[in-house]
């Protein structure tokens, strides 16, 4: 079983190795938000609104946490329909839970990369520290991750049923969930039924709880508590539906006519 | 090279495809097919575009679920043990590829990983050496020509010393000088070591040269089957390629070949 999940990382670990556009793709986008934001933040500094500025940063380095730990999985899988390998590893006996595994594992490094590289330049250049959250940092980024991954199942099966015409939503399912997440803002800045919406969102608690870390130097354990429960169950609706959608993309043959998009 | 490790004799049915149907909404690609493939024999699946020989093939390695019908290969129904059969069989298209931005050794690394070869540095000499492409080595897949690309995605295929071997027009982007090398090697193979292969091609004079036996579908119907040499003879065209485009033309005038049980393996 090993053997076959490593053989996807070390293919994905291959692919990384020389291919700047990629390595791009990891650090570009984050590192160009993060100046963004710091620029925000140093100009809300001058208006002495020292506790907002950290919130903004933070939730800048959180929530690209998220991003890239869907986006790792999604990537992965479309990148095998780009390059038209994708039958030869269905044709392979790696199992299905082995290649979510794999790709799964290249999410998560892609999100510890940059979580590491985006935390030193906070701290480099606008003196925010990532640490300054606690032990608690770990638990928010677990969760964060989950969530990816789940919403990264989502989406993945949506690939499966509609090819190429649905990549689109690999950039943007994220994005749907951002203004619910309450990722900048408080939830209570939220419309009532909208909060109701927010609460259902494992994402929201993990927000809300760095802020009042970063405010308080509390953590609150029983939000991350009710974020990991929402995630084991996002996992398993995302599974469920992955496999119920790769059985009926099987039974409608689009698995074997991928390779002629 | 490792030998076939079972104890099956050389008559065996590897694959028994019976009734097999498939039907993708209001078109059916596959009408009740039924036919069996013997151990150690190289079967042409041949017919025009759209007859349904890649469906068929996708329908064994488990890429298709069929709508009814089943598919029992090396004794086992694809449909319980799709991972068991994966292992020992292969599979290489002209229209599937290997990742271009790797080198021909780090895209073998991984399939050899992938097929449960956890040191396959020997392995992988001897197939690139053996499909004359060992001095790609370290090229990156995408530099490759067509020829070598092709032999590479054989390399791919020959990586878990396959009991079966599925090819889809393995040969069609090839000039005929290296189509001719690629032939002599599957033949070679194939002679060392009794490997079974399912071929579909549109090279009627490739198929007389390689294939015991062929099966002519037309709309996911078995109108003709037979050595080369007897459905020439029975169909009183003068080749192969005569009667494939009598098929191809007027599919519809041939009969469905009634043959559930199919002749039994070692009959010829």
């Amino acid at each position: 079983m090993w053997l076959r999940i490593s053989a996807i990382v070390m293919r994905f670990f291959f692919l990384h190795r020389r291919s700047v556009a990629r390595v791009m793709e990891i650090f570009f986008w984050p590192v160009m938000n993060l100046i963004v934001w710091g620029f925000v933040t140093a100009y809300l500094k001058e208006l002495a609104l020292p506790k907002t500025v950290l919130f903004l940063l933070g939730a800048v380095i959180l929530w690209d946490v998220l991003y890239r730990s869907q986006q790792g999985i999604t990537l992965a899988i479309t990148e095998e329909f780009w390059v038209k390998n994708i039958i030869n590893i269905f044709i392979s006996p790696i199992s299905i839970g082995e290649f979510l595994a794999a790709i799964c594992i290249v999410g998560l490094i892609k999100s510890v990369v940059t979580t590491i590289v985006l935390g030193f330049l906070a701290f480099f250049f606008y003196r925010f520290n990532l640490l300054s959250a606690g032990p608690g940092l770990v638990l928010f980024l677990g969760n964060l991750l989950l969530f990816g991954w789940a919403v990264g199942l989502f989406t993945m099966a949506l690939i499966f049923r509609y090819g190429r015409a649905a990549e689109a939503l690999i950039w943007g399912v994220p994005f749907l969930i951002q203004p619910f997440s309450a990722v900048f803002y408080p939830v209570s800045v939220l419309p009532f039924w909208l909060q109701k919406v927010a609460y259902l969102l494992p994402s929201t608690y993990v927000f809300e709880g760095m802020r009042q870390v970063l405010a308080t130097g509390v953590v609150d354990l029983s939000m991350l508590g009710i974020s990991f429960g929402l995630n084991l169950v996002y996992l398993l609706l995302g599974s469920l539906y992955f496999s119920w959608m790769l059985r009926k993309v099987r039974e409608m043959g689009y698995l074997s006519r991928f390779h002629l998009e | 090279m490792q030998q076939d490790s079972t104890n099956k004799s050389t008559t065996d049915a590897i694959t028994e495809v019976s009734q097999l149907t498939k039907r993708f909404n209001s078109l059916t690609a596959l009408d009740s097919l039924s036919f069996k493939v013997c151990r150690g024999d190289i079967l042409g699946l041949l017919g025009p575009n759209g007859a349904g020989k890649t469906t068929a093939i996708h329908c064994m390695l488990g890429l298709v679920t069929p709508t009814s019908g089943s598919i029992r290969i090396m004794g086992l129904d694809i449909a319980r043990h799709r991972r068991k059969i994966l292992a020992r069989v292969n599979f290489s298209s002209a229209y599937t590829a290997l990742p271009s931005n790797l080198t021909v050794r780090e895209n073998l690394n991984v399939f050899a990983r992938l097929y449960g070869l956890k040191s396959a540095r020997v392995r992988i000499d001897s197939l690139l050496e053996l499909f004359e492409i060992e001095a790609t080595n370290d090229s990156l897949t995408g530099s490759l020509s067509s020829g070598q690309l092709t032999r590479l995605n054989l390399c791919k295929a020959f990586l878990n010393d396959p009991e079966i071997l599925f090819l889809d027009e393995p040969t069609a982007s090839l000039d005929p000088d290296i189509a001719a090398k690629v032939r002599d090697r599957l033949q070679e193979l194939q002679r060392q070591r009794g490997l079974t292969m399912i071929y579909t091609s549109h090279n009627m004079q490739e198929v007389e040269q390689m294939c015991d036996r062929v099966i002519f579908l037309a709309k996911g119907r078995i109108v003709m089957q037979g050595s080369p040499a007897e459905i020439i003879k029975q169909s009183r065209s003068r080749s192969l390629e005569d009667l494939f485009i009598s098929i191809a033309r007027n599919g519809h005038l041939y009969q469905t070949v009634d043959n559930q049980e199919g002749e039994p393996c070692g009959s010829g």
